[in-house]
């Protein structure tokens, strides 16, 4: 395309042999896929190749979650390679799992011919009109010679500004063509400059705002993850003093164990951390779209605090939440220049005033309610509880499903590191834990991978327990049965007169079928079992399945009622409904 | 600006690849946006074109939003509202009207005013062309109404700014 590229090789490779070479010089070593008709020439490149390791996965979906554990991991794009049509298509959740999370992925598909494509031939999807609305960017690749330049663009897309997933189609007789590979230096994108350096006078009217607040309040948001901004943050909210909230996909980012943190916020977050929101003058964003699961009504939201707003997505800042400083930039970048500005000038802090504050929020903390549980069965907060205490000196990284269980594991598990709770927060996307710990235990070998589960959500993609036997992924499951898909219940019960319409819902014999696939399987039904199966499956290295059974009408509290303001907290089953 | 939520024209200036416009309307219609109008075609530069779409029932968040989500799109390299900059708005419209034989002074009249040319003559018909900003060509449109419009056709609103901030695909 232009003279910066030089010439690497004069011998001609197929797309096929250039697509790996490309993987290759991005540094990939593993792929999470699954054959088909027009990628072909890929498996058959791949057949002999040294350098990438192929996870072949039982469902497209699955491989594309797995990619994104390993993505949430290692903070490296996560590779899946599926064949057009319906392999393509079953990758649609998992783009979009990692479009709203803000995790890098590239998707590689395959297309049919390209005389064929709008044909309606066997197996023919238009992916690119499909992905479009649920990646940062796709292409469909027209010429062979075009596959480095456009394969180099999609990881640098993927990586840079707000990581996401990009999607790269690839007619069958593109990867049958073959001319020299020729890698491009450098990435020419005009339309692309994602902003790392916030405005300076924006960032000292937001360090003088901070300094001079009496209740400030710092929410951290899965931002902080991507820019590796913990220790910047942490500095920041030591000198200025500030507690720091942290949404569902920033768990980690400031230990949760630290004074100073009110943990999560949110529909089931502390109400503490809810109320010191509320009531703040000063709230520093850093790294959060707002969603509603956080805000609440958002008329309500923080309504007499001055509002800072950091993010590297322009989209963000006054999408849902209407901010007066906004600050477009890398939170790192950003965290980094306000320490800096702060250290080099005269900034006061009063401490005392700062320090009541923190009082006052740890008088609502206070007044936590002991979580009771009335039930002879085994309850799911107990396990999880459990589950923490025994394995948190372990450094083990934690997945979730979506439900009850999510909720409970996120408000249980206090996490002193960031990737080390890896949950599916944007798309709520059930069948995302058991794949992404899949991904997670590829990537880091030695680590105790664990996904809990809900008995409804292991059942979207149970088939990935003949992956993890295969290759012997010692990935473990707890699933909380408690036969019912528990959160949609949770709202029947208190919004739907008690109408449990559909969501009975019956599983097989987890353990038979753990068995039947040659895993692990474990039963708990008593408090005392806890420990000792979970030591067992801990121990024995092989891909494990836990099914533990539990009350089923156990709820999870504090609940803040979607469209409710999030000060307005149910804390029990014994709160009325307004 | 008084009234929050009149028409915007955004004039976005894109790589002129396979699938831009569906990328870009796309993205109206997935958020919820709308369109009055959507023109595209190619710019005086080979490689680039422009899309000119006039969006209504858009607050300024709102406005604030498409712009910023335009800008999102990788192949996008401008955008601007030109609402927001001195700039010049035009309509083409083919416009075929009943002509019967009291009338056609009349229409003769009308588009003499407007400086809209007849380019077809038929035993019933007469139809003009005419190009004028939104007044003009709303005003057009009021006048032959009565008159008996056959058939409308309008291209939708293509504009350009006024400063020389926008004429470029070098600009940057």
């Amino acid at each position: 395309m232009s003279g910066t590229e030089t010439q690497q090789k004069t011998d001609k490779l197929t797309g096929a042999q250039i697509f790996l070479e490309c993987l290759r010089k991005e540094g990939v070593k593993e792929i999470f896929g699954y054959p088909g008709g027009v990628i072909l020439t890929i498996y058959e490149a791949l057949y002999n190749c040294d350098f990438i390791k192929h996870y072949l996965v039982r469902h497209e979906q699955a491989a594309v979650h797995a990619a994104e554990g390993y993505s949430r991991i290692t903070g490296k794009p996560g590779v899946a390679l599926v064949t057009s049509g319906p392999g393509a298509t079953n990758c649609i959740t998992g783009i979009a799992n990692a479009y709203y999370d803000g995790y890098p992925l590239v998707v590689f598909t395959g297309q049919v011919g390209s005389s064929q494509i709008g044909n309606d031939a066997f197996q023919e999807a238009d992916i690119i009109g499909i992905t479009r609305s649920c990646c940062k960017h796709n292409y469909l690749v027209k010429d062979v010679k075009d596959l480095p330049r456009i394969i180099k663009e999609a990881f640098h897309i993927a990586t840079t500004g707000k990581p996401g997933p990009v999607v790269v189609d690839m007619p069958k007789d593109i990867l049958s063509a073959s001319c020299e590979f020729v890698w491009p230096e450098t990435v020419k994108l005009p339309g692309y400059n994602p902003n790392y350096n916030g405005h300076p006078k924006q960032i000292s009217k937001a360090l003088e705002l901070l300094c001079e607040a009496e209740r400030p309040v710092i929410i951290a948001g899965g931002g902080i993850v991507a820019s590796e901004a913990m220790e910047e943050l942490k500095q920041l909210a030591d000198k200025l003093h500030v507690p720091v909230t942290n949404t569902l996909m920033a768990k980690g980012v400031y230990p949760e164990t630290d004074e100073k943190s009110l943990g999560m916020l949110g529909m089931h977050g502390n109400f503490w951390a809810n109320h010191a929101v509320t009531n703040c003058d000063v709230l520093f964003a850093v790294g959060t779209r707002f969603n509603d699961r956080i805000t609440g009504c958002l008329k309500r939201f923080a309504r007499d605090a001055q509002i800072i707003h950091v993010d590297i997505d322009p989209c963000s800042i006054n999408k849902n939440v209407k901010v007066d400083i906004p600050i477009i930039g890398d939170a790192k970048n950003v965290l980094r220049a306000m320490l800096d500005e702060f250290n080099n000038n005269n900034y006061e802090i009063h401490h005392e005033v700062k320090q009541s504050w923190l009082e006052q929020i740890n008088e609502w903390r206070n007044k936590r309610p002991k979580i009771e549980h009335n039930s002879e069965k085994l309850s799911a907060i107990t396990v999880i509880q459990k589950l923490y205490e025994y394995t948190k000196d372990m450094d083990p990284v934690i997945t979730t499903e979506v439900g009850q269980h999510q909720m409970w594991a996120a408000q249980l598990w206090k996490c002193d590191k960031p990737r080390r709770f890896v949950t599916s927060g944007g798309l709520g996307t059930m069948g995302f834990g058991f794949p992404a710990a899949m991904g997670i235990a590829v990537a880091d070998k030695d680590r105790l991978v664990i996904n809990i589960a809900g008995d409804g959500s292991i059942q979207m993609n149970i088939q990935e327990l003949a992956t993890c036997v295969e290759y012997q992924i010692p990935v473990i499951n707890v699933i909380i049965n408690n036969g019912y898909l528990g959160m949609v219940r949770q709202w029947q019960e208190k919004l739907y007169h008690q109408h449990y319409s559909e969501t009975k819902i019956s599983g097989p014999d987890f353990v038979k079928v753990a068995e039947a696939y040659g895993a692990r399987g474990f039963r708990i039904t008593k408090e005392e079992d806890i420990i000792p199966v979970i030591q067992q499956a801990i121990e024995c290295r092989q891909p494990v399945f836990i099914d533990v059974v539990v009350d089923e009408y156990e709820m999870v509290y504090p609940w803040v009622l979607a469209g409710n303001p999030i000060n307005k907290v149910l804390l029990s089953n014994n709160c009325p409904i307004n | 600006m008084s009234n929050n939520n009149k028409n915007h024209v955004i004039s976005v200036l894109v790589k002129d690849e396979a699938g831009i416009v569906s990328r870009v309307s796309g993205l109206f219609s997935g958020r919820g946006y709308s369109i009055e109008s959507i023109t595209a075609a190619q710019t005086s530069e080979k490689g680039y074109a422009r899309i000119t779409i006039e969006t209504s029932g858009g607050d300024e968040n709102v406005i604030e939003q498409i712009t910023k989500q335009l800008n999102r799109l990788i192949p996008v390299l401008k955008v601007v509202d030109l609402g927001d900059v001195e700039s010049i708005e035009r309509e083409l419209i083919l416009c075929k009207v009943i002509a019967k034989d009291e009338d056609r002074s009349e229409i003769l009249r009308i588009a003499e005013i407007f400086g809209a040319k007849i380019i077809d003559v038929t035993q019933r018909t007469y139809t003009l062309e005419a190009i004028g900003d939104e007044r003009q060509i709303r005003s057009l449109i009021e006048l032959l109404r009565p008159i008996g419009i056959k058939e409308l056709v309008r291209s939708g609103k293509v504009g350009i700014t006024r400063s020389n901030q926008f004429t470029s695909t070098k600009a940057e």
